[in-house]
């Protein structure tokens, strides 16, 4: 009943007692019976737990005029992020059954709010993907047509969100998993300047690419779940010192004196018509709002997508070496001759295809002789990337472009072609080999009812700008309103 | 390009079985993945610094103050091997020679 309110809105509503946590959480746990068979989203619904936290964020609620926004609403977290005696499977075989002892920081920033965990989401195999296809348990259906991919890695968090069963979630981005898939399902996802969120908790990919950030219905939900988990982390010292700003009194100010800049790389070649067109239209809004669009150029672009799948592969080869089967994870199933044999059995049971793919590249990048010419070259290049956003934000504040340059396929469409999944990504990686932050923000639906979503892109610590460029967008347009079709 | 015994060393070296099967699917298919990687040849780094991390943040440290972890018996549950005396039973490492 409840179920179609923002994060803002059902804040709202528990405010003025139209309903209670209770109420609200039981809705949407009924809700995901109802719909989670059809689309997959949920890998573990956590029914009594939720109810409990209902409970208590209640009392909390009964007790407080004000309470924090993020009180008593129920939602999903992406199955990559730790939750403590919750099952937490990274969508992997070898962890189909680990239940970490210790929450995430991203968290336990939650709880401090008493928030209420409906459950935890579906993704690629350790967030390796771009279609949530490589998940050890099945795909997540796109609520606007499930013939197709919710796209990846954080397609269960995004679909969920779009299919109204999480009132947010928090998804991870290293290059491109919130954002892409954000794009596919008609929602807001915001990848954060590296080291403005805590990796404390949350299964390592590739440790200088990973981020952690919302996925919400509009740009002010994503606000109010960027302030409670944004900040440094003593837990990882790769978190920023920076203040972190208000995010939420920047939304609704005027864009006046902005410069956006239109990245010639970014458009053209490769993308569909229809992507294209609507992401120029949406261009066009920011112009009517009486911003300057400038051309600009970002030439070493050609070359992200290459560097990151040495780099990439590299730091998850060796962020995936502790999965062993010895102090946690799956034993092998088949008979072991001894210790070594144990390693080679409960590695090749528990890894899926692209997973083993990724580590191979990333061991043989790595490895003497080759690692000059390879994962040396790929830092190198890395460098002129960052140096090319440097260089651009110089002239202007912003950037924007698309997301993708189609919108979700066809389930099945990409897989027998690792290469042709890697290029889906052309526009999100750069982001993350230089550590800045993007926005993806619902602008439109191609001829056949497919989402499609702009990025916008800033300079580091730059998410204030981002989130206030972005909600302006969204009072000028209906498609965020818009809602999928479910049976 | 990369051919199956060079698949068979580089999955030796990251400790992953693999059937025939995976090697032939795999040398193929990484074979497509290295050849666009070459890619990155066209671009030239002459007077270019690697980037090992975005932050440039050096040297964060804190106090070596020692906490003791909570959720022992939870930690110590995570293991799928049985424990004794809080330690973890594994295979044999040493292997006789028939």
């Amino acid at each position: 009943m409840f179920e179609q309110l923002t994060l803002a809105q059902a804040h709202q509503g528990l405010k003025k007692k139209q309903f209670s946590s209770e109420e609200l959480t039981g809705d949407l746990l009924t809700r995901i019976d109802q719909l989670n068979p059809s689309l997959n989203a949920y890998l573990t619904v956590s029914k009594d737990e939720a109810l409990s936290m209902a409970r208590q964020a209640d009392q909390v609620i009964a007790n407080h005029a004000d309470f924090h926004p993020l009180t008593g609403i129920p939602v999903g977290i992406k199955d990559l992020i730790n939750t403590k005696g919750i099952r937490s499977t990274s969508a992997s075989p070898i962890l189909r059954d680990f239940v970490p002892p210790y929450d995430a920081t991203v968290i336990e920033r939650l709880k401090a709010a008493n928030f209420v965990l409906a459950g935890k989401l579906n993704l690629d195999e350790y967030a390796c993907g771009s279609s949530t296809e490589n998940s050890a348990f099945g795909v997540t259906k796109n609520p606007w047509d499930r013939e197709r991919v919710a796209g990846g890695s954080s397609g269960g968090s995004t679909a969920a969100v779009a299919a109204d069963i999480s009132f947010y979630s928090l998804g991870t981005d290293t290059g491109g998993s919130i954002r892409q898939p954000a794009s596919f399902c008609n929602v807001v996802g915001l990848k954060v300047t590296y080291g403005r969120v805590s990796r404390s908790g949350v299964t390592a990919l590739a440790s200088s690419f990973d981020t952690i950030g919302p996925i919400t219905k509009t740009v002010e939900d994503a606000a109010i779940v960027l302030q409670q988990i944004a900040g440094q982390d003593v837990k990882d010292a790769t978190t920023l010192a920076a203040q972190v700003p208000d995010y939420r009194s920047s939304l609704g100010k005027s864009l006046e004196g902005l410069k956006i800049g239109i990245p010639q790389e970014y458009f053209g070649e490769g993308i569909e018509p229809e992507v294209e067109k609507l992401v120029r239209d949406a261009i066009k809004e920011y112009e009517k709002m009486g911003v300057k669009v400038k051309a600009v150029s970002l030439p070493t672009t050609a070359y992200a997508v290459a560097l990151y799948y040495v780099s990439m592969p590299a730091e998850l080869s060796a962020n995936l070496a502790r999965y062993d089967g010895i102090r946690f994870g799956a034993k092998p199933q088949s008979k072991v001759k001894d210790l070594v044999d144990y390693y080679y059995q409960a590695r090749k049971e528990g890894f899926g295809d692209e997973i083993k793919r990724r580590i191979m590249i990333g061991t043989y990048v790595l490895s003497a002789g080759y690692y000059d010419a390879y994962y040396r070259k790929a830092q190198k290049v890395r460098t002129l990337i960052i140096q090319d956003f440097q260089k651009v934000f110089q002239e202007v504040d912003v950037l924007i472009t698309p997301v993708s340059p189609f919108p979700a396929f066809k389930i099945g469409q990409k897989k027998d072609d690792p290469l042709a999944m890697y290029l889906a990504d052309v526009f999100t990686i750069p982001l993350n080999c230089a550590g800045i932050p993007g926005l993806s923000v619902p602008c439109g639906f191609t001829a056949n009812g497919l989402p499609v979503g702009m990025q916008i892109i800033g300079p580091q610590l730059s998410e204030d700008l981002l989130l206030k460029v972005g909600a302006a967008y969204e009072q000028v347009t209906q498609w965020h309103l818009q809602k999928p079709k479910l049976a | 390009m990369l051919s199956s015994d060079q698949v068979r060393h580089i999955a030796t070296l990251a400790r992953l079985g693999l059937s025939d099967a995976e090697v032939e699917k795999f040398s193929r298919q990484l074979s497509d993945i290295f050849q666009y990687i070459e890619k990155l040849n066209e671009v030239n780094t002459d007077q270019v610094e690697p980037t090992f991390q975005v932050t440039g943040l050096e040297n964060v440290v804190r106090p070596d103050d020692v906490k003791p972890f909570s959720s022992r018996d939870q930690l110590l549950a995570c293991s799928p091997l049985p424990l004794q005396n809080d330690q973890v039973l594994v295979e044999n490492v040493i292997v006789a020679h028939e």
